[in-house]
């Protein structure tokens, strides 16, 4: 067997185990899956109404308005769960095993990352299933679903590298739970909740060159017909890019340890 | 010739503190041969894990040169790999796992075809007594059964060469003497262990050859009847009513070391059966009655007190 093969074998008994694990322990994902449903119905029902008029409609505009905002806010949420399971796991004597046995070692990372993917989508999809139960209407055809999916799915590659490194670099599990905060702020500070022109110009400025604001842009655009532009390929630019660096990051800091 | 599983040359570590330099291992020296098992043994903080860890290429070493079960360690450190087994200080199993899947992993990741580790997996679990427990994750184990899994988790793949690091630190004495009992099997289908403890019992019990690690240097190598002999203590003490008896015993026995004051005689002896039974023959002859008599043969324990000049509360 050549070394690409065994590593794409490692990598998918990685994976396995990562998912056993999950099923063993569903409290993390029931978390992790509850936590933006309760801001979904927070952000629609106790300031939908007035945000909306804002918006020019009210709260079935906002419901539109949130849910993509909603949805990058969920990934947010789960790197932090990300990053605290790749600091637990560090600290267990399972990983010096690994360390001494002759697999590919991306791969205990590759499994966390699978996992954590997967993980994801599920969240998403039983969050998008609420939102169309409490007023989400978007009007986007089966390519466009695709595409948003597709855009979805690679910010959540990027952003669970991300969460990895985070957790390699941390010095505890309790150090891992804080490093990726920010992630969970940056929506509100860019155009996830509210349109950016109305904040003041410093903010405005930051929100309108920051990551999240071309993805959550994007699939708004996909799902509601709002206009796209560049911000789709400044998206796909972001996400590929944080995933490389997150990646090479993560695998040097695991190599080093 | 024997060929030597493990061969170390000048092996040097150390670790950067803000004050200078801490050296952990400083200049070791190893052959061990293939098919026996070599105990390292050591206080807590003599640089046993370190060699551990550095042997199964889980840090690197700062000097020296190494070979491991015929690799270089520096050079090809995945052939190593492909080697060795190691079983640490610290439960290195997966605890969200019940004791089966573990093994099922491990059979994976040695790219056993799958009916090949269903097998192993089925054949270790009986060998291990955690038949019963095979459907219960990890978590839930007895600290003797999750050592039991993690040396069985080890064994996936069939290891030329394993490395336990204290496998008995903190397990209770009967599953002390079971672990004992499967490090015995092992050897005898050939496997070469590389055992480190703080127990000096263990070390007499189980080692072929020990070599004893004091502040990060080899103190003393062999077996545990050489370590033995290394220090003088072995002896008879004979303990008489008068004078007059224990000087007659002084003239008959040539080496004895009479002591007038405590009307004491040492003889210098192995303290087995036979030599004492002579020796009482020798002075029943001459009608020369002892009123006492004490043996004392040395044991690992004064072999490393002496050698290392420690109190003795500082070893267990």
């Amino acid at each position: 067997m050549s070394a690409l093969t065994l590593a794409a074998r490692d990598s998918s008994t990685m994976v396995r185990r990562q998912l056993k694990r999950l099923i063993r322990y569903p409290s993390m994902t029931v978390q992790l899956i509850i936590t933006p449903v309760i801001l979904l119905l927070l952000f629609v029902y106790v300031f939908g109404g007035t945000l909306g008029n804002g918006l020019g409609g009210g709260r079935h505009v906002y419901v539109n308005y949130v849910v993509p905002g909603i949805l990058l806010m969920a990934a947010a949420t789960a790197a932090t769960g990300t990053a605290v399971m790749v600091a637990t796991d560090m600290t267990e004597g399972i990983i010096a095993r690994f360390r001494t046995m002759r697999i590919s070692r991306a791969s205990v990372l590759t499994g966390h990352v699978v996992g954590s993917v997967i993980q994801q989508l599920l969240g998403m999809a039983v969050l998008v299933g609420i939102a169309l139960a409490i007023g989400f209407r978007p009007n986007a055809t089966f390519v466009e679903w695709l595409a948003a999916i597709g855009m979805l799915t690679l910010f959540v590659v990027a952003i669970t590298w991300l969460a990895v490194a985070l957790g390699l670099k941390s010095s505890s599990p309790e150090a891992a739970s804080n490093a990726p905060m920010p992630l969970v702020v940056l929506p509100f500070l860019g155009s996830g909740f509210v349109p950016t022109d109305s904040m003041p110009t410093a903010i405005r400025w930051f929100a309108e060159y920051q990551p999240f604001t071309p993805i959550m842009e994007t699939v708004r655009g996909l799902l509601l017909g709002t206009p796209i532009g560049h911000n789709a390929a400044i998206a796909t630019a972001w996400c590929a890019g944080i995933a490389a660096v997150s990646y090479l990051w993560a695998r040097n800091t695991f190599n080093k340890a | 010739m024997t060929n030597l599983a493990i061969e170390a040359n000048g092996l040097r570590k150390s670790y950067r503190h803000k004050d200078g330099d801490k050296v952990v291992l400083d200049g070791i020296d190893l052959a061990v041969p293939e098919g026996t098992i070599f105990s390292l043994l050591g206080p807590n903080g003599a640089g046993k894990t370190t060699t551990v860890q550095i042997l199964s290429t889980l840090l690197r070493a700062d000097d020296g040169q190494v070979r491991v079960a015929g690799y270089d360690l520096h050079r090809q450190p995945d052939d190593v790999r492909g080697a060795i087994g190691v079983t640490g200080q610290y439960s290195a199993v997966d605890k969200l796992l019940t004791g089966e899947e573990n093994l099922l992993l491990m059979a994976d990741l040695k790219h056993l075809p799958k009916s090949e580790g269903r097998r192993k997996a089925k054949e270790l679990l009986e060998r291990f007594d955690l038949v019963d427990a095979a459907g219960r994750p990890a978590s839930t184990y007895s600290g003797g059964m999750q050592r039991r899994l993690d040396l069985a988790m080890t064994l996936v793949g069939d290891p030329r060469l394993i490395f336990l690091d204290e496998p008995t630190t903190g397990l209770d004495p009967r599953s002390r003497r079971s672990m004992w009992g499967i490090v015995r099997d092992l050897v005898a289908d050939g496997v070469t262990i590389f055992l480190t403890t703080q127990y000096l019992e263990e070390a007499d019990e189980l080692a072929d050859r020990i070599a004893l690690l004091d502040h990060g240097r080899l103190i003393a190598e062999g077996t545990a009847d050489e370590l033995k002999r290394l220090i003088p203590g072995g002896h008879i003490e004979l303990t008489f009513t008068d004078t007059h008896l224990l000087e007659s015993a002084d003239r008959l026995v040539e080496a004895g070391v009479a002591d007038p004051e405590a009307l004491t005689l040492q003889v210098p002896s192995d303290g087995s059966v036979r030599a004492i039974r002579e020796l009482l023959a020798l002075l029943d002859e001459h009608a020369i009655d002892v009123a006492e008599m004490r043996v004392h043969t040395p044991d690992l324990d004064d072999v490393f007190l002496t050698l290392t000049g420690q109190q003795k509360e500082t070893i267990r």
